[in-house]
């Protein structure tokens, strides 16, 4: 347990927190509705960013098929985000990637549709206006 | 103060060196997968920020303190944090008893050489004063940061 509480810097000296706090205070001041940070609350919330980090990586390497090839990639960490459910408040910056060829055709058939529900409208009225 | 896209980020250097160590040895990480890593932990900073502040309100308090810190960990599913992160407070308090009390030894030796010696019971008194003054002090922090 002790050793997830330290790390190690450079020098292997044993340090509490890796993760700046200087930055890690901007992050937590950019929320809207926090007006102060007590000085614990601070080095909790870097202390739980890196336990986080490290949770996300090695869950993601787990479950992922990357595992064969010994490497993480990108599709381990959506596949995590989209399939674990105390990961899922990432789903939506860890989208999922589909080949480019797909969405355009995605894209073509949403056309499609929305030019076929306007043709429909159109036959309904002899009004040249807009539909809203 | 106005943020700027890249200050909302955590450095590279740290997100890798932080992954590798959890990581076997011998793992690639793609650098997709790395940034990725990063931005995630940068969200997860927002998330548990906002979920602290929702127990401090409750609380009717103004400023974040580690038990909000931890209670925003049960809430958002991370409970496996809690243990290490009461220990690293246990760490930190530690250690920042132990800088007070080498710079309060360094003010007493200092003490020492103008008055005469004082008795030992005044350190209770002392330690209260310190507490406030550390208050002050992290109140200070917060509003020079700001600027």
């Amino acid at each position: 347990m002790a050793d997830l509480v330290v790390g190690k810097d450079k020098c292997g000296e044993q340090r509490l927190v890796s993760l700046p706090l200087s930055r890690i205070r901007v992050i937590m001041k950019s929320s809207p509705e926090v007006s102060s940070i007590n000085q614990e609350a601070l080095v909790l919330t870097a202390k739980a960013t890196e336990l986080f980090v490290q949770y996300l990586a090695t869950y993601s390497y787990r479950h992922g098929s990357g595992k064969e090839k010994k490497a993480l990639t990108y599709s381990d960490l959506s596949h995590t985000a989209e399939e674990s459910e105390t990961f899922q408040f990432l789903a939506d910056i860890l989208p999922k990637k589909i080949l480019a060829s797909k969405y355009l055709k995605m894209l073509k058939e949403k056309r499609e549709d929305d030019e076929e529900e306007e043709n429909d409208n159109n036959g309904d009225s002899d009004d040249d206006e807009a539909e809203s | 103060m106005a943020e700027r896209p890249e200050d909302l980020n955590l450095p590279n250097a740290v997100i890798t060196r932080i992954i590798k160590e959890a990581l076997p040895d011998g793992v690639n990480i793609s650098k997709e997968a790395r940034s990725a890593i990063s931005r995630a932990a940068s969200v997860f900073v927002l998330y548990a920020t906002s979920c602290a502040n929702n127990f401090a309100m409750k609380g009717k308090r103004k400023t974040l303190n580690a038990s909000d810190v931890l209670s925003a960990m049960e809430e958002m599913e991370f409970q496996r944090f809690v243990t290490p992160l009461k220990e690293a407070l246990e760490a930190y308090r530690r250690e920042q008893k132990g800088k007070k009390e080498a710079s309060e030894q360094k003010k007493k030796d200092k003490d020492k050489k103008t008055d005469s010696e004082e008795p030992d019971k005044s350190r209770d008194e002392d330690n209260d004063e310190d507490e406030e003054r550390l208050e002050e002090e992290e109140q200070n922090e917060e509003e020079e940061v700001d600027n």
